[in-house]
């Protein structure tokens, strides 16, 4: 369910324009600031190694499970054949799906991280994200580590893999179950967007929820409710303000203190 | 004979005329000539039939999912089960009419029965929101399933929607949060779960009941991770008869594609043209398989269950795994998890 792609990565040049304040800032400024506007704190997407290096202690990260590849198992075609879009992602994002997951530390503390990057297709699962997030939760359940995953994922299920990708849904949930069961804490971070199956499945079943300012964050497209509803949608809408307020999410947290407040949090729910 | 002949689908104007035909014969033909007369069209018929359902498109058996006379959730409660005690508690925000849950008797054997229900009149379609669930229907289900367990009443969960809610009241009470806990508990839920697709298996609104020991399909249900329509409109721009089939087409939605995946355990077979056309057959089928389940699952150890369960859903899923060839991604050398 890829929708529509929002375009929020940092674009090429010296300068670039804040989609938020409308201000022109300079782009190496933004990527310092860990792709945060200067002007008005607008989070922009952020590729899945520079999370690794703004959550991670400097040189923990150990990758795992790097060489899961995606495959075509429906020969999905719709403009292009979906394994000529794998090719073009993968060239683009020199990733070979849309998840990195591993092993590291957050000021000391080890954790096992799994991230899903919008920049590949929009950040939606299919079979290659779900084995990963699954066999990373195995293993944080093994070894006893906490557990986070950082969505960013525009159309949940990717649609290009069918009810394979719905598929995936049941089976991290189930991974998380159990890491549950064994007394596992798993914390979950959403950026934006969080939508469709991921926002439906392990997005937001973790012990504790926390967000990025202003990410879009929910079930359904603005679109689809939209069309059927007919009605005019508040401005705040599927935001991180709009979860928070209604209480589906803990702690909406700036990303210059994520590393800070995540180690914080794992302090208070770990049992060691 | 039934007194009124269905309602029929485009691909079906000349099975539809035919049948009128031989209802008007019927009416009016009189001694052995009229018998070999209506003798000879029903032969016809169960010809043209046999043809035209052996070659259904996959966007035909989306419409015939979708068929307005076709049995949902409470036809099947009343044929199939002794008796339907609903319990109607969310214990947070109401009474969603899109999911109905209660107690029932499978022939004696007691059960805590969950479905989504679309309604047959229009006031009935809008009151359910044609079988579409707000977060208060998951969160009954769960209520109910987590009740079941305690007791270790079986599960049997009949699926029939074309996708959760998209609302602002959705959004706000939580649909995303309500379907993913849902489809956490049920992977660990201490009791057998038997879940059949009926119509429509819409993406996450279908999941949310739909993790089960057990998951079947109806002949001409279908299963998704998005709408023919909502594919049709990304990929196409325009969700028109000809992109809905063409999407329908690479969803690989239907009953056999999904066994052929091995995302579903059996294909439950219906009546020559679907459901609606005898819905006493294929109650009869759907009760066979919910028995033989109930029977094959009710004996295991609970730690023996889950296991199971976890596996069943552990193994879904295609990729590649192990070092990359040179040139990276063929299919044909997929090894996945199949």
């Amino acid at each position: 369910m890829t929708s529509e792609r929002v375009k929020r990565g940092v674009p090429e040049g010296l300068w670039m324009r804040c989609p938020q304040c409308r201000a022109t800032v300079f782009r190496k400024e933004v990527i310092n600031r860990w792709h945060v506007c200067p002007e008005c704190d607008y989070h922009f997407a952020m590729p899945a190694r520079d999370r690794i290096a703004q959550l991670l202690d400097e040189a923990t990260f150990e990758e795992w499970d790097a060489e899961l590849r995606p495959c075509d198992p429906l020969g999905f075609v719709d403009r292009i054949p979906y394994h000529q879009r794998l090719t073009e992602e993968q060239q683009k994002t020199g990733m070979w799906d849309a998840a990195i997951t591993g092993k590291g530390f957050i000021r000391g503390r080890p954790v096992v991280l799994g991230i899903t990057d919008f920049a590949f297709m929009a950040g939606s699962m299919g079979s290659v994200v779900g084995e990963k997030l699954a066999r990373a939760a195995e293993r944080a359940t093994q070894l006893r580590l906490p557990l986070i995953f950082v969505s960013g994922s525009g159309g949940g299920a990717r649609m290009q893999e069918g009810i394979l990708s719905l598929m995936q849904m049941a089976k991290v949930s189930a991974a998380i179950a159990r890491h549950d069961a064994a007394g596992g804490f798993y914390l979950s971070i959403l950026t934006h967007p969080t939508m469709g199956g991921v926002a439906a499945s392990w997005a937001l079943q973790g012990d504790i929820t926390l967000a990025e300012p202003g990410a879009m964050i929910g079930f359904a497209g603005r679109r689809t409710i939209a069309n059927t509803v007919r009605l005019e949608l508040p401005d705040n809408f599927q935001t991180s303000e709009f979860l928070l307020q209604h209480g589906f999410i803990d702690r909406i947290v700036h990303r210059k203190d994520l590393r800070t407040e995540v180690a914080r949090i794992i302090d208070y729910c770990t049992t060691a | 004979m039934p007194a009124a002949l269905p309602e029929p689908l485009p691909f079906e104007q000349d099975i539809h005329e035919l049948e009128e035909r031989l209802a008007q014969l019927e009416a009016t033909a009189a001694g052995p000539d009229g018998v070999e007369a209506i003798r000879r069209m029903k032969r016809e018929l169960l010809a043209l039939k046999r043809e035209r359902y052996a070659q259904l498109k996959p966007w035909d058996t989306v419409l015939i999912a979708r068929h307005r006379q076709r049995p949902q959730f409470l036809d099947y409660v009343e044929m199939i089960f002794d008796e339907f005690v609903e319990l109607h508690g969310d214990r947070a925000f109401g009474d969603d009419r899109a999911i109905r849950t209660g107690f029932a008797r499978l022939d004696g054997q007691k059960v805590m029965l969950i479905g989504h229900q679309k309604g047959k009149t229009l006031a009935e379609r809008q009151q359910c929101y044609y079988g579409c669930a707000h977060p208060e229907g998951y969160r009954k289900a769960l209520n109910k399933m987590k009740l079941a367990a305690k007791f270790r009443l079986p599960i049997i969960c009949l699926i029939d929607t074309p996708g959760a809610f998209p609302g602002i009241g959705a959004e706000e009470r939580g649909q995303a949060q309500w379907i993913a806990t849902s489809i956490l508990e049920m992977t660990r839920l201490p009791t057998p779960i038997v879940c059949v697709i009926i119509g429509e298996g819409g993406s996450g609104g279908a999941l949310g009941i739909g993790v089960g020991d057990r998951v079947a399909m109806m002949q001409y249900a279908y299963y998704s991770v998005i709408s023919p329509e909502g594919c049709a409109g990304i990929l196409w721009r325009v969700a028109n008869e000809e992109t809905k089939a063409r999407a329908a087409e690479a969803l690989k939605l239907t009953a056999q594609d999904l066994l052929q995946l091995q995302v579903i355990d059996h294909i439950i077979p219906e009546p020559l043209g679907g459901a609606h056309r005898d819905p006493r057959e294929a109650a009869n089928a759907l009760k066979a398989t919910l028995k033989r389940y109930l029977r094959e699952l009710l004996p295991l150890p609970s730690t023996l269950l889950l296991q199971q369960r976890y596996e069943k859903f552990r193994r879904m899923g295609v990729f590649l795994d192990g070092p990359a060839a040179t040139t990276g991604l063929t299919p044909a050398t997929a090894n996945g998890n199949g």
